[in-house]
């Protein structure tokens, strides 16, 4: 079998409903809900370097190396959000992030 | 060779940024008043720059970046606003021991992020500039981090924000890989050469609306925002509610009507449910509220479905009206965020509506400068609140979308009685502790040149409306 576009494209998607997922269905810890949000991005990577190769157009590599030094710079800035509100809470529990509500 | 004259604006704040953190390392103690004056000075340098833009479409930069009227229009708004927000923001920083030099400079950064999403003619462009405004956003909503309620609104608008790039990443993939490229006018003419739209394209698109709606924080995307408004510091919030929504709203015009105008029947739907919610939301959810940051966070919600509406007749007069609307809104933000900041007791400051009980005869001028803006957000004549609401119904109505205008109507009657709900307990309710710590000069200046504005619109209406429909005119 022939490996094509459309399974690239259909792991990505499968990568990216992951992602979605462990942001929304996850209750325990925050780092997780990073985690998924790099599995996001990473499912985007895939479908643009896929989409780059089949259209044999380098601009979506371009694109990908770009989402990957902006991942960069968003993990480590959501890190350093993380730590500043554990040194205030304690705990970085999902369900415990609920100070603000109404 | 590229004349760099195109990124004037840009130039400008990135230089100034990065010379400004210079600034703020050598000069010791006094850092913190030199560099936010010197911000201030930045920013309207760069309004000066935006100015000499020329209103005729430039693409320029390998087809990364156009300038036009319309680019130019919202980057003086948008660098209005973040002037403003920076002038009230000095005197909290320093009441509130926040007073560290880093916030002016990443009020540059975000505002540099803004000023290239409005100038976006690729994805990738697109992409970075949202992304850069993003980030400073983030650190900013979280800058006090020894408060547990500010630390935490930096969390979520984080956890959400990136959620929200994800999405419209992955739109941005679909569209690149089912129209061949990543420039918009590439986009428009893939979308117009197949006669029915492809499912990809389509699907790509929904995505990327998604992403963009999250930005402007138009319901069903809205979750975010009533949270951030609140944890965040007052004068972030004041930033926050006014020149990233002008941004993110051009970005979205942008898109809409550079890119995939030939999908213009299918977005037209996704719009009107994104108007129509987000005034729903916005008029339901604020009825409840005590904070007054909350309040005015669901307020700049139905703000968002406002202006949205604009949108439906997809057209120039529509684009035009929402730039109005935008623009008007803008302006009775940051007067309303002036008098919010003015709320100040020794004990620190007061955030309740019932805080503001008997303020008519405490504090008679902050109450009539409020009463003011209360209107204007209501949509009251002859104030310019009203004429914005009026610009963007008569255009759907032109359009033939008459359930939308009556929709929104019946929303803005709602949202009528929270508004009027705090100028009854500011003029009928009995005093409670009065504000007894006075408004520095900077927010008198403010609030009362905002005032003056909303006041006088109706009279010279003409000035804004030809500058509107003028920048407009150059997207179609």
């Amino acid at each position: 079998m022939e490996i094509g576009l459309s399974h690239y494209l259909t792991v990505a998607a499968l990568l990216f409903t992951l992602g979605v997922f462990g942001i929304f269905l996850n209750r325990k810890n925050v780092i997780i809900i990073l985690m998924a949000v790099e599995l996001m991005l990473l499912a985007v990577n895939i479908n643009l370097v896929a989409f780059s190769v089949f259209l044999q157009d380098i601009s979506g590599q371009i694109f990908a190396m770009f989402v990957l030094t902006v991942a960069a710079g968003e993990a480590a800035i959501g890190l350093a959000i993380l730590v500043i509100y554990f040194r205030n809470r304690g705990s970085i529990a999902v369900e415990d992030i609920s100070q603000l509500k109404g | 060779m590229e004349s760099l004259a195109s990124a004037i604006v840009e130039l400008i704040l990135a230089v100034g940024a990065m010379a400004l953190l210079m600034v703020g390392v050598f000069s010791g103690s006094s850092a913190f008043k030199t560099v936010s004056l010197l911000s201030i000075g930045v920013l309207v340098i760069a309004i000066l720059g935006a100015a000499t833009l020329p209103t005729s479409t430039v693409v320029t930069y390998g087809g990364l970046f156009v300038v036009d009227g319309f680019a130019a229009f919202n980057k003086i708004l948008i660098l209005l606003g973040s002037a403003l927000a920076l002038v009230m923001s000095i005197d909290y920083l320093r009441k509130e021991n926040l007073a560290r030099f880093e916030f002016a400079i990443l009020v540059l950064l975000a505002t540099l992020g803004m000023t290239m999403m409005v100038s976006a003619n690729n994805l990738i462009a697109l992409y970075l500039g949202i992304e850069l405004q993003s980030l400073a956003l983030y650190v900013l909503a979280a800058i006090n981090r020894d408060s547990s309620k500010a630390t935490e609104a930096g969390l979520k608008y984080f956890v959400l924000g990136a959620l929200s790039s994800g999405m419209l990443l992955y739109g941005s993939s679909l569209i690149y890989g089912f129209s061949g490229s990543l420039e918009f006018s590439d986009i428009m003419a893939a979308a117009a050469a197949s006669d029915d739209t492809s499912f990809g394209l389509l699907f790509g698109l929904v995505f990327l609306l998604a992403g963009l709606a999250f930005k402007i924080s138009a319901a069903p995307f809205h979750m975010w925002t009533p949270d951030v408004y609140e944890g965040a510091p007052t004068p972030v919030t004041a930033f926050f509610a006014g020149a990233p929504k002008v941004a993110a709203m051009a970005l979205l015009i942008r898109v809409l009507f550079d890119a995939i105008p030939g999908l213009m029947n299918d977005w037209q739907q996704i719009i009107i449910f994104l108007a129509m919610a987000s005034m729903a939301v916005g008029a339901f959810f604020a009825l409840v509220q005590t904070n007054i940051k909350r309040l005015m966070a669901f307020s700049s919600i139905s703000h968002v479905g406002f202006a949205l509406i604009g949108l439906s007749s997809a057209d120039q007069a529509g684009v035009g009206s929402v730039l109005i609307y935008l623009s008007i809104y803008l302006v009775m933000n940051i007067g309303t965020f002036a008098l919010i900041l003015s709320m100040r007791r020794k004990e620190g400051m007061a955030e309740d509506i019932s805080d503001l009980a008997g303020l008519g005869r405490t504090r008679p001028a902050m109450a009539l400068y409020l009463a003011v803006f209360l209107f204007s957000l209501a949509g009251i004549p002859p104030l310019a609140g009203f004429f914005g609401k009026f610009f963007v119904l008569m255009q759907a109505i032109n359009a033939g979308h008459i359930t939308l205008a009556i929709f929104g109507v019946i929303m803005s009657v709602i949202g009528a009685f929270y508004y009027l709900r705090i100028f009854k307990i500011m003029y009928f309710d009995a005093p409670v502790a009065e504000f007894d710590v006075g408004p520095s000069r900077a927010l008198n200046i403010v609030s009362s040149a905002t005032a003056v504005l909303v006041v006088a619109y109706a009279l010279w209406p003409t000035l804004l409306n030809n500058a509107a429909m003028a920048a407009a005119g150059t997207l179609f």
